[in-house]
């Protein structure tokens, strides 16, 4: 750790307005809340919303795991988790039961959270109305009087063009019956597990400058129509390194002849599914 | 005809700084009824019609209306979030240039649908076979359903906004200038077609207009606006065949006829 930066790099004025967004955000789930977002010495786009939100949850006690589309070892999460190491000593792990923050990209993790649990994700844009509706004044008013019909829209153009719904990632979501929310780019298949889950989802948009919260136990529910329902990717075959089945599985392509291979995105999974099996 | 006016409006006055939009402007639209306003450019017309519609906010007046459980509201004083339900629920809109009106990037039936998936239905199929319906009652050949709008003429277009915006049965639809920039044989269609639902649906509407021949088709009763104020009202034949406000009289006379 460097003694010469503040814990955890921001300054304890800035970590108490964003504890403060992040309070406001955990009483309304689902609803957007503006901070004074600051500049993070990454740029826009690798994780400065996450980043400060980790920043202003993490304590010297925690343990924290940092992951990229699932795995601990992409060059986003070795930075992140770099970062948090010089700046505030503490100690980071790549086993989901053992951290108490995670900040993630793009996925959550296959092994179940507990309750006691934060799962930061890093937003790159907050607002689900933004397609159909440029004018931020505007998509307030929409998240105000619950004006979301048109949201449907979008999936009937899926229906229409591809027989199903396409949107494989960022599903829009109703949490709790009331706000809708873009849950940060996950897949899909991550979408049920937004669901009743037991630990503290925290979304952070650094660009934007929005925070957002899912309390653990909170209802979150996929849009669908009655005779299209919500459903997840599934795979023929399981994967190639540890054979689980139900997980969610990326496509790598191993030689110059087209063979391709799946594996857990979930790398921390995967290893520790090996090592059981070794 | 019931009893009570569906819509009714009394001193509604607009003023842009100190320039006049409308003055004291005040008229009642019964259930079914079609209700033309008339006039020049910069008369007001649609000043009126964006202060009912609730897209403008008017300096004084009360705009009342008989919502569908009977109640009578005044939409100036209800809450922003009632009256953008009713906007939804009761009321079409349509615009003179259907790009206003319409999404351009998403296909016709998906705009034919859309104010039903804004009231909650949630049923693919459903919502489709109302839109393959309304999209034959605005004669539009069924196969298009999954084509863009821009890919369709602009009478097409026109139509589509019609139907997308009945397609929730509303009571009430405000037209501005529905037919303008359309050519001669496509405005007589479309001016065929709206007097058919207008008829078959019981509707009732207030178009906005400058052109006299489309309120001679379709409007019941007249309203003549100059500088924001009613110079005259009566039944559309009566003003239009004799117009007793001098501008009246100037506005029928100046109607070119081949």
């Amino acid at each position: 750790m460097k003694p010469h930066y503040n814990f955890a790099y921001l300054d304890e004025q800035t970590k108490r307005m964003i504890r403060r967004a992040l309070l406001k955000a955990v009483a309304i789930p689902g609803y957007q809340v503006p901070f004074g977002g600051r500049e993070m010495p990454l740029s826009y786009g690798w994780g400065t919303g996450g980043v400060q939100v980790t920043a202003s949850v993490i304590g010297p006690d925690d343990v924290l795991k940092v992951i990229d589309q699932g795995a601990d070892d992409t060059t986003n999460a070795v930075s992140i988790r770099h970062f948090f190491q010089r700046t505030t000593g503490v100690r980071t792990t790549t086993r989901t039961e053992e951290a108490s923050v995670i900040q993630t990209r793009h996925r959550i993790p296959e092994t179940p959270l507990r309750e006691g649990q934060i799962l930061v994700f890093q937003v790159p844009i907050p607002e689900p109305l933004r397609w159909l509706e440029p004018r931020e004044i505007e998509t307030r008013k929409m998240h105000a009087l619950e004006e979301y019909g048109a949201m449907h829209v979008r999936l009937y153009e899926d229906i229409t063009r591809y027989g199903k719904v396409e949107t494989a990632y960022d599903y829009p979501v109703r949490v709790n019956g009331r706000y809708l929310m873009r849950p940060s780019p996950i897949p899909k298949f991550d979408n049920p597990k937004l669901d009743r889950n037991p630990a503290l989802l925290l979304f952070g948009a650094g660009r934007e400058k929005r925070i957002y919260a899912v309390p653990p136990h909170t209802p979150v529910k996929s849009l669908d129509f009655d005779d299209h329902p919500f459903t997840v990717e599934t795979w023929d075959t399981p994967c190639a390194l540890c054979g689980a089945t139900g997980v969610f599985l990326d496509e790598i392509v191993v030689d110059d002849k087209g063979g391709r291979t799946f594996v857990c995105s979930d790398t921390d999974f995967c290893e520790r599914r090996r090592e059981a099996g070794a | 005809m019931s009893e009570r006016p569906l819509l009714s409006v009394r001193g509604l006055t607009k003023w842009y700084g100190a320039q006049p939009g409308c003055l004291d402007v005040g008229f009642d639209l019964w259930p079914g009824e079609v209700l033309g306003i008339v006039g020049e450019s910069g008369s007001g017309k649609t000043t009126v019609l964006n202060c009912i519609a609730g897209r403008l906010e008017p300096s004084a007046g009360t705009v009342s209306f008989a919502t569908r459980d009977g109640h009578v509201v005044d939409l100036l004083r209800i809450s922003e979030a009632s009256r953008r339900r009713l906007a939804r629920e009761d009321w079409g809109l349509v615009h003179q240039n259907p790009r206003d009106g319409l999404r351009m990037n998403v296909t016709a039936g998906a705009n034919v649908g859309e104010r039903l998936m804004a009231l909650g239905h949630r049923h693919y199929g459903r919502i489709r076979d109302a839109a393959l319906d309304w999209l034959a009652q605005v004669e539009i050949d069924r196969a298009r359903i999954d084509d863009f709008p821009t890919a369709f003429s602009g009478g097409m277009q026109q139509r589509l906004q019609i139907a997308r915006n009945l397609v929730t049965e509303p009571r009430l639809v405000f037209m501005d200038e529905p037919t303008g920039g359309l050519d001669v044989s496509v405005q007589a269609r479309l001016l065929d077609l709206l007097r058919r639902l207008v008829t078959d649906l019981a509707l009732a509407a207030v178009i906005v207009t400058h052109d006299l021949a489309v309120t001679r088709l379709l409007a019941h009763r007249l309203l003549v606006m100059r500088r924001g104020e009613i110079v005259e009202s009566g039944l559309t034949d009566q003003i239009l065949d004799d117009p007793q406000h001098p501008y009246s009289q100037l506005l029928v006379s100046s109607v070119l006829r081949p």
